[in-house]
């Protein structure tokens, strides 16, 4: 099993005209096709919507002027979008998805003010679907399907990533890729790994995305990869003190140079200083506090996990 | 992006919320002017984007126009923790009978804003949540539904406060709250917000921050206030070096090869993503390295972006080497960013073998990145090499043996 997509699971790409978009579309095709999970139509992106371009086709991909002709089109709700237009139409992008009963939605785009954001989030939350990002590359379901830039061309998504019992969840989309290739070079492999997204405020931070990672059989453990900046790892920390999660975590925390640097931002816009909780050294020990193991160096995380999987099975 | 004073208190006007009648001047005897003007007591205020401003006595009180003179002379040329203020600002002095606090700032784990008010004005709120909670009332609102004003009042009324003063708070700090949203600001603060000898309520201090991604949208305020669009208004202010790199990255739009920070080290990094960048920087660290600046690589730049920050970082005075490293790459081509930095050093009269400490850039076009690397002799590793043992590496060609 998996969280969020599975080999069943239809999307579209808003903006699929773009240049990065053409490629996103293309890698998605070829890592489904590559894995046999390609439906009817020729992989899980029933199709792409930009507004005047209606009629043309991306790698077999129908364009679409509108969200609603492409559920018209696919004949029933689809699942999923990939929304990767300029930062001043991404809100009316995801509330034409939502509207048009979309319940994942993955925004890629970067650079989108915070009330827009926080506006989108509100109305996924009232019409029960879920956001992803913004400035994320997306999800992967090891071998079956990826639904974003993540871990690039299909090739090189299938050196990085391999099926198993970890989730990963990461504010960096470069690096969700550099930790699952080094789990999967020591043998363990992915349930499903998430590249949450930069920014301040996000659609699904880690403690929100806990309870799906809980409820997946195929999930034993998760990693994460942290930075200053923002609440989350608190949130988290206070996620596990009131559930009696089964999952044990391994955490990595970058930026820790940012704690001399008060009020300046590195990496992503999200990592900021600006008070004492934000700090590098404040969140490790919080999340220390929760029982979560925080790695020194990325090669040390699958020999922590190994250790906490083999501590579990003992006391279970 | 954080206002001057000023400039926050001329956003709080804009909005309807009443303040003193100051003036913002960069000259002394203008300082006297507004204060003839004013015709009384004044406070003379250094307009800087720092805070401890009383205590390093950028706040100044003046009985007559000529001690006003005096005073601002006197506070124009007064850094503050190496700011050199902008000017002064010369404000009425208030016959204060209460202080107190509002405030609007975002809450990202609730992914929506909240207003927080305080009777116990003029100092900092934090201090005050942690001391008096039950002097601190909180209330997020939606993002979708219009404010209300009902919503004010319930967080005024919150901590005790009733009669014509909760009717005379309560569109003060539904402005407040509307501006907020309306400006795509982070933070909008009014500390104090003081109730005068008469009863009305004036804003004697106020602080903005605007978001950097929504300046674009805000351009006509911005204009209006006479913010450039060249005051980036960091925590402190650009160095040509960090110029420099921003002027490599706009040479072309494709990818990011740039957002420099400087350091004083002597091992030049090269190095990527976001994520990427944060985590090498500290893995260079942890070896006893010291790096030379921060930079980002992402999104697939140009040769001539990759060529353009190596010459820069290899040229800042002190750098020994550089070391040139990311996490794996799936859209950057690591064939492209090993041609940008033996250019680099082939350009500069360099051996790439020489100067380039390490290359360990995994991922798409590796193979092809490796050839360029091997023809000139450069230590290159693929995903099999961390990013932290990379780092060691490179800290010990230019130090000698470390561990951490």
């Amino acid at each position: 099993m998996s969280i969020l997509i599975d080999a069943g699971t239809t999307f579209i790409v808003q903006g699929i005209t773009g240049r990065e978009a053409v490629n996103l579309t293309r890698e998605c095709l070829d890592y489904g096709a590559a894995r046999g999970t390609a439906g009817e139509a020729g992989g899980p992106i029933v199709g792409g919507v930009t507004p005047g371009r209606k009629g043309r086709e991306v790698h077999g991909v129908p364009v679409f002027d509108t969200v609603a002709q492409a559920v018209e089109h696919h004949g029933g709700p689809i699942d999923g979008s990939v929304v990767t237009v300029p930062p001043a139409f991404t809100k009316d992008a995801v509330f034409e998805a939502i509207e048009n009963g979309v319940k994942l939605v993955v925004i890629v785009t970067e650079r989108i003010p915070r009330r827009d954001v926080a506006q989108m989030v509100e109305l996924a939350t009232l019409r029960g679907a879920r956001i992803i990002g913004p400035n994320c590359l997306g999800i992967i379901v090891p071998d079956v399907v990826k639904m974003g830039g993540i871990g690039g061309p299909a090739k090189d998504a299938a050196k990085a990533y391999t099926p198993g019992p970890i989730g990963v969840i990461s504010r960096s989309g470069g690096m969700t890729t550099e930790m699952s290739s080094t789990l999967t070079a020591a043998g363990l492999g992915q349930s499903t790994a998430v590249s949450i997204g930069g920014d301040a405020i996000i659609g699904s931070a880690y403690a929100e995305l806990m309870p799906l990672f809980e409820a997946d059989p195929q999930t034993e453990g998760i990693v994460i990869y942290t930075e200053p900046g923002g609440r989350m790892e608190a949130q988290l920390a206070a996620w596990i003190e009131e559930h009696d999660s089964r999952l044990p975590i391994v955490a990595f925390m970058a930026g820790k140079f940012m704690d001399e640097m008060p009020g300046m931002s590195f990496g992503h816009a999200g990592t900021i200083v600006e008070g004492k909780e934000d700090t590098a050294s404040e969140k490790i020990a919080r999340l220390q506090g929760a029982g979560i193991a925080v790695a020194e160096e990325i090669s040390e995380i699958p020999d922590l996990m190994k250790a906490r999987l083999a501590g579990r099975e003992v006391t279970a | 992006m954080r206002f001057f004073e000023y400039e926050a208190r001329e956003i709080v006007k804009r909005a309807g919320i009443p303040v003193t009648d100051f003036g913002f001047t960069k000259d002394a005897l203008e300082a006297k002017a507004i204060a003839e003007r004013i015709g009384g007591p004044v406070v003379i205020k250094s307009q800087v984007l720092t805070g401890g401003r009383m205590k390093a006595g950028g706040v100044q009180f003046a009985d007559t126009p000529e001690e006003a003179e005096a005073k601002a002379r006197e506070v124009l040329q007064l850094e503050i923790n190496g700011h050199v203020p902008r000017g002064v600002l010369v404000d009425p002095r208030a016959a204060v009978t209460q202080e107190y606090y509002a405030g609007v700032v975002w809450d990202g784990t609730r992914k929506q804003p909240v207003i927080l008010f305080s009777d116990m004005g003029g100092i900092d709120i934090e201090e005050v949540a942690e001391t008096h909670p039950d002097h601190v009332g909180r209330r997020h609102f939606s993002n979708l539904l219009p404010f209300a004003d009902f919503q004010a009042k319930e967080v005024v009324a919150s901590v005790g406060v009733t009669g014509p003063r909760l009717n005379r708070l309560v569109p003060i700090v539904t402005r407040l709250a509307r501006v907020f949203v309306e400006r795509d600001m982070t933070l909008a603060e009014i500390n104090p917000l003081v109730e005068l000898e008469d009863g009305s309520f004036v804003a004697l201090d106020a602080h903005m921050e605007m978001e950097n991604e929504a300046r674009g949208r805000q351009q006509a305020l911005l204009r209006d206030l006479g913010v450039g669009d060249e005051e980036t208004r960091q925590a402190r202010e650009a160095t040509p070096f960090e110029l420099a790199g921003e002027e490599v990255d706009a040479q072309d739009h494709r990818g990011v090869a740039g957002n420099v920070t400087e350091f004083d080290g002597d091992l030049g990094l090269v190095i990527g993503a976001g994520g990427g960048s944060l985590t090498l920087f500290d893995a260079v660290r942890k070896y006893g390295g010291r790096p030379a600046n921060y930079c980002e690589i992402g999104g697939n730049p140009s040769v001539a972006k990759a060529c353009g920050l190596a010459k820069l970082v290899l040229t800042k005075p002190g750098v020994d080497k550089i070391a040139v490293m990311m996490s794996i790459v799936s859209n950057t081509r690591v064939d492209i960013v090993a041609r940008g930095v033996v250019k680099a050093c082939l350009e500069l009269g360099f051996d790439p073998a020489e100067k380039i400490a390490i290359f360990r850039i995994p991922g798409a076009w590796e193979e092809e990145g490796f050839k360029i690397l091997e023809k000139y002799g450069v230590e290159y590793a693929d995903r099999s090499v961390s990013m932290h043992e990379a780092a060691r590496r490179a800290v010990e060609k230019v130090h000698g043996e470390v561990t951490a």
